[in-house]
């Protein structure tokens, strides 16, 4: 057996949006499969998000964002990675999120984008898939 | 044929088949009988429509005397662009209407203020900063004819003042302004989380709305009581009955405390469920509902009005049954459970278009929800005869079985403390949650089918189309607000606020001061701050 070491994960809520059924749902769904999740709670601020995820040391960002403000919040997390030099944080998201805006998020370096109705199994694969081969330290062999 | 068969050494017919497990996981018998009436005494439990207990709905007449209220929920982002929308609706048939307000105005702020950047006039609500707003938004109708729901919660005792000041300036009296509020600060604790203040002044704010509304406004309902919101954060229909019901309890039980008479006020407090998938399952709901309402309020509160007994419920079809794959099939979804709703006895009525899984609905998909009700009330039948499914052995048993269970939970809040309580300790959070995650997990084992999601699925890209909000308009309605702020007299509105402030210190009514303040030209934004420096601002613990 491999030892292996979790994956810390940060599912957030971005805005005044306070729709959370799906980020728990997502988050529950993450920790039965065997990874660290830390959930924001409501209204967080781009700046406070990046702050808990360095802080926390995480490997991923999960950003749910019904509210259509997608295209602002987005890009203010990635600059703020950015300034901070943070460049081994993996920002996903889920939500209302238009196919459309896809190309110009996932342009800044944004992962993949999940729709309502997404079959949580698939999100748990992505982010095993997604962050071994970013850090091949960590997972099973 | 009935369940004896097998005690004559038949065989059972029933014996070997699959267990079936509604939504409120209840397991669902394969067949009910006549023993379901066993311990009934129909003029005890069941009564006649318009009288106690109400089981068979509030009024007596019910739609032979007049419609259900078809109340379609819509809104644009722009006051005028929403108003011209509702003149629309209007035009084509729709008695009521129900308004979203977007969510900077939902948490209480401006469109100029740095927490509403990128969601202002977005979600599907509108933008609400002043009382020219609210002008823009009602313009052309006659308050006096069309009833107005204010989907509107933390910040209700604002946009309370602001119709009501509206109303003074049209020269409509305040005794012909109907309409709702919905005004449930519980659930937005418990679900939907838009709340700024704790929960003791939310409530002591709502109080006063009722205490405002009972003396000036009685046509106007000053809270919608709401289970809708917790079921579409993942509520079972048998915790949005219970959770429900317990908070307008709690409701009731404050404003006796505040020295409130609860047959002045009772009679004006409305709910709002949801009308999910499962056709009998919602029926037994609103049946229990109304037993239980009625019940508690005249042998527990003591209310002697009959009209304080009344369960008077909006409803809404399920936006979360909707689904985004082959959305079509959202138009049968919408059907079965408008009439379930219509079959439980609603007194309004919401149809969702079959689009919303993935937009803002579009005007054709709007129509066709608004239609769906038209063919139930004038095609159906369903609306020829009062409470037409009365005395069905399985609506009754699921009816009493749902009512029993919701006593258990109700023990449940009560050993903890109440309802307050059971917030701080995040109860009704974590049993949410712990009931859309169950529920998420069904339907990944594939033990609950949703048709198109789980099973027949065919390969198809879905797209979200989120309305088209003008790029420009948040930075429009910002330069607006800039200039309507330079008109005022900052004299008079340093005045206000220090009113303000003193009401909300005093314990005496906002009321009259914030309908004094919104005519000065304070701004929502201005209102709530005010309040939160006075109140402080509540931070739940976040549970998944």
């Amino acid at each position: 057996m491999v030892f292996q070491k979790m994956l810390r994960i940060l599912i957030a809520k971005p805005g005044l949006d306070g729709h959370d059924r799906g980020a728990k749902v997502v988050a529950r769904a993450l920790s039965n499969a065997g990874m660290e999740v830390i959930y924001s709670g409501l209204h967080q601020t781009p700046e406070l998000i990046v702050h808990t995820a360095i802080d926390e040391d995480v490997d991923a960002i999960g950003l749910s964002i019904l509210s259509g403000a997608h295209n602002t919040i987005f890009p203010r997390i990635m600059r703020l990675l950015e300034e901070k030099d943070v460049r081994d944080i993996l920002v996903f998201g889920g939500g209302s999120i238009p196919r459309k805006d896809w190309p110009p998020l996932q342009a800044l370096g944004v992962g993949r984008i999940f729709l309502p109705g997404t079959d949580t199994r698939e999100i748990v694969a992505y982010l095993n898939e997604a962050l071994l081969e970013r850090k091949p330290d960590k997972g099973a062999a | 044929m009935n369940h004896n068969e097998h005690e004559d050494g038949k065989v059972d017919p029933y014996a070997g088949l699959d267990p079936v497990v509604n939504m409120s996981g209840l397991e669902i018998e394969p067949l009910y009988g006549p023993d379901v009436f066993e311990e009934t005494d129909f003029a005890r439990d069941m009564g006649r429509p318009g009288e106690y207990p109400f089981v068979r709905g509030v009024y007596p007449t019910m739609y032979r005397g007049r419609p259900w209220t078809i109340r379609q929920l819509m809104s644009l982002g722009p006051p005028q662009e929403c108003n011209q929308r509702i003149h629309h609706l209007v035009n084509m048939g729709a008695t009521g209407i129900s308004l979203c307000l977007d969510m900077p105005t939902i948490m209480g702020r401006d469109s100029d203020d740095p927490m509403a950047e990128g969601e202002v006039g977005r979600c599907g609500g509108v933008a609400i900063d002043t009382i020219q707003d609210m002008r823009d938004l009602l313009a052309g109708l006659d308050l006096s004819k069309i009833s107005i729901n204010f989907v509107s919660n933390s910040q209700s005792t604002v946009i309370l003042a602001m119709f009501c000041a509206l109303g003074l300036e049209l020269g409509t009296d305040w005794e012909l302004l109907s309409g709702t509020m919905q005004n449930d600060i519980l659930k937005e604790y418990q679900a939907q989380k838009s709340y700024y203040f704790p929960p003791e002044p939310s409530v002591r704010l709502i109080l006063d709305t009722i205490a405002f509304c009972t003396r000036n406004l009685p046509k106007f309902n000053p809270i919608s009581i709401s289970g809708y919101h917790l079921a579409s954060a993942g509520a079972t229909p048998i915790q949005e009955l219970a959770f429900t019901l317990s908070n307008g309890f709690y409701y009731v039980e404050k404003a006796i405390e505040a020295g409130l008479d609860i047959d002045e006020f009772a009679p004006r407090l409305s709910f709002f469920f949801k009308a999910h998938n499962d056709f009998f399952e919602n029926v037994a709901k609103f049946r229990a509902a109304r037993r239980i309402w009625a019940r508690t309020m005249k042998e527990k509160f003591g209310a002697r009005n009959p009209a304080s007994w009344r369960f008077r419920v909006h409803t809404q079809t399920s936006g979360s049954s909707l689904t985004a794959q082959q959305m079509e099939n959202n138009i049968i979804r919408t059907t079965v459970q408008a009439l379930s709703a219509v079959m439980a006895g609603t007194q309004s009525l919401h149809t969702n278009a079959h689009d919303e899984a993935l937009s803002i609905p579009t005007e054709r998909s709007e129509k066709l929800a608004l239609r769906t009700q038209q063919i139930l009330l004038y095609e159906s039948g369903a609306a020829s005869t009062i409470d037409p499914l009365a005395g069905s052995y399985y609506v009754e048993a699921l009816t009493q079985r749902m009512e029993a269970e919701c006593e258990d939970i109700f023990r449940t809040i009560a050993d903890m403390g109440g309802v307050v309580a059971g917030i701080e300790k995040g109860y009704f959070q974590r049993e949410i949650a712990e009931s859309a995650f169950r529920y998420q997990e069904s339907l990944e084992r594939g033990e609950r089918v949703v048709v198109g999601l789980n099973r027949y699925v065919e390969e198809e890209e879905t797209e979200i189309q989120l309305r088209e909000v003008d790029p420009d308009f948040e930075k429009n309605k910002i330069a607006a607000l800039k200039a309507f702020k330079e008109q005022r007299d900052p004299e008079q509105i340093r005045k206000r606020a220090e009113e303000l402030r003193s009401v909300c210190e005093s314990g005496e009514n906002v009321m009259p001061v914030l309908i004094r303040a919104v005519q000065e030209g304070m701004t929502l934004g201005e209102s709530v701050a005010q309040m939160k420096d006075v109140f402080g601002v509540y931070r739940e613990q976040a549970i998944f």
